[in-house]
């Protein structure tokens, strides 16, 4: 604990910190439903799609992350509309979402021979170098999707239970998925920040599939996931700037160790019960 | 008194095989009304056409005497158990939070939702998630959150199938008592013959056309409309597989009205 307040006491540290924890709910809360639907791959998809928007903000001299909004959503829009006209399969649809965006980052970085902008940053992440312009869009992003996300609840509960229920209860599921979309494509974009396009699904999916083996009950399920994903992320960053490694990695590697502990204990657990049964 | 349903010329095509061809039948308050029918004979694209959740179909079906195209606002009214599947164990949540689903657009009782749960007799489960349970208490659950709402009209689509024969039993006593002392209509659709004769006032006969609507006991009780039926569902069947469409169309003896032959 003395360690983080040791840390606390630098800015870069604290719009880190903040952001970070900002973030990491924002994604818990987002990614149960995304896991839920059978969209795990969501995210990274969108992620790669923001790379090739963030690649033509550089090549066309405007805000990359404004680009990178831009595309990200209209590109998460068009494929779910793909995908309920033609009724591709999901994971079909994210594949084509994911390979078609970092297709056109590519060829933009290709035709103008590499940006000068830190291409690992984009990849990997960099929490720690957060401005306070970044920080305000992260905080604006999660008073955005927090407040929708609550309000639609139950909404989006009853749709990934059951889509034919919620439309027989009256619900316009449509426009709930779509706006759903759009609140995943804003999470992801600000979380390009903190562990990059490559890692973006393990912020996403780990703490919830750890969470769901823990929780009992929709509500706990994501509080269990929230309170994981903020752990893991301060944890992470201060272990990062103590041994002087990449925080994205030490982050994902701290989300990846709990689902591995809750593994072997959810294991032993069901050993340990079948023991004393047998007995 | 103007009937809860009313199905005119419904017709319904996947591609350019139909579906649900010319059906007609009304339903009235406090009804509890059997559909039967073979696999692929329409039931629950009926259904879906009634719920709104399929609106590309062509005829007038009319809830609680508004269009369902028109007015969705009907639904409410109405409690919808759909064909069984099984939730997977990891869904979390627990069986208080599905049935407090039904409840959307309502202020939240927490006294309903615990009666709903207690009327299905899964009180000891309420804070179980649903995964965990066997597929005839999950069925269960969805009554329940079918029934929190405090519907005028239950529309079941197979809700038995794969269910063992115990559980089926305790679903149909529920389903009597939520007609008789409850006065819910219901429509409710489903392979086993015995339990619609048992159960259901009334019966609707479909194979993508409707053969027989009337009293149950004038389908039941007729051996050479039952025997009629039998011959038309295999005939259908046969269509179906073997793809003898038009054979079909064209003969004079499958251009059934609704009565029977």
């Amino acid at each position: 604990m003395e360690m983080v307040f040791d840390l606390i006491q630098y800015g870069f540290m604290q719009r880190a910190l903040i952001s970070a924890i900002a973030i990491s709910v924002i994604c818990s809360i987002v990614g149960l439903f995304l896991v839920l639907k059978r969209h795990s791959l969501f995210g990274d998809a969108l992620a790669h799609v923001a790379f090739g928007g963030i690649s033509l903000g550089l090549f066309i001299g405007v805000y990359p992350l404004w680009t990178a909004y831009i595309v990200a959503i209209l590109s998460a829009v068009g494929v779910n509309k793909l995908r309920e006209s033609t009724k591709i399969p999901p994971d079909s649809s994210i594949a084509v979402l994911l390979t078609s965006g970092l297709a056109i980052g590519v060829i933009l970085i290709s035709i103008s021979g590499g940006f000068t902008l830190n291409l690992f940053s984009i990849l990997f992440g960099n929490i720690l170098l957060v401005s306070n312009d970044d920080l305000i869009m992260i905080l604006i992003t999660d008073a955005i999707v927090i407040p929708v996300i609550y309000i639609l609840y139950k909404k989006l509960v009853l749709i990934i239970f059951d889509e034919n229920q919620a439309k027989v209860s009256g619900l316009n599921v449509t426009w709930i998925n779509t706006l759903f979309i759009i609140l995943a494509s804003i999470t992801v974009i600000a979380s390009i920040r903190l562990v990059g396009v490559l890692l973006i699904s393990s912020l996403i999916v780990i703490p919830n599939i750890t969470a769901l083996m823990l929780g009992k009950g929709f509500k706990k399920t994501l509080f269990i996931s929230c309170a994981m994903s903020v752990f893991s992320v301060v944890f992470g960053i201060v272990i990062s700037y103590y041994s002087n490694l990449a925080p994205s990695g030490t982050i994902v590697l701290t989300l990846v160790s709990m689902f591995l502990i809750t593994v072997i204990a959810k294991n032993m657990k069901i050993r340990f019960n079948k023991i004393v049964v047998t007995k | 008194m103007q009937p809860i349903i009313k199905v005119a010329n419904l017709s319904y095509y996947y591609d350019s095989i139909p579906s649900l061809d010319h059906i007609s039948f009304t339903v009235e308050n406090g009804d509890f009304l059997g559909i039967i029918g073979p696999n692929g004979a329409g039931k629950t694209t009926l259904f879906q056409c009634m719920l709104g959740i399929l609106n590309d179909f062509s005829g007038e079906i009319n809830l609680f005497g508004f269009g369902i195209r028109q007015n969705k606002k009907m639904l409410r009214r109405i409690g919808y158990v759909p064909q069984k599947k099984s939730v997977e164990q990891a869904f979390p949540a627990t069986v208080s939070e599905i049935v407090s689903l039904g409840m959307i657009g309502r202020k939240i009782n927490r006294e309903s939702i615990d009666s709903a749960i207690e009327f299905v007799e899964l009180g000891a489960y309420r804070n179980k998630r649903i995964g965990e349970l066997s597929e005839g208490q999950q069925q269960r659950v969805i009554i329940a959150k079918a029934l929190v709402k405090q519907p005028d009209l239950l529309i079941l689509d197979e809700p038995t199938t794969g269910i063992d024969s115990a559980a089926q039993q305790k679903f149909y006593d529920l389903l009597t008592k939520l007609n008789k002392d409850k006065g819910i209509t219901i429509v409710w659709s489903s392979h086993d013959m015995n339990a619609v004769e048992k159960l259901a006032s009334k019966v609707a006969c479909i194979d993508r056309k409707l053969f027989f609507h009337g009293e149950s006991e004038d389908f039941f009780g007729n051996e050479e409309r039952m025997k009629s039926y039998v011959e038309f569902a295999m005939q259908s069947h046969m269509n179906l597989h073997f793809g003898n469409e038009k054979n079909r169309a064209d003969n004079p003896e499958n251009n059934i009205d609704g009565n029977g032959i």
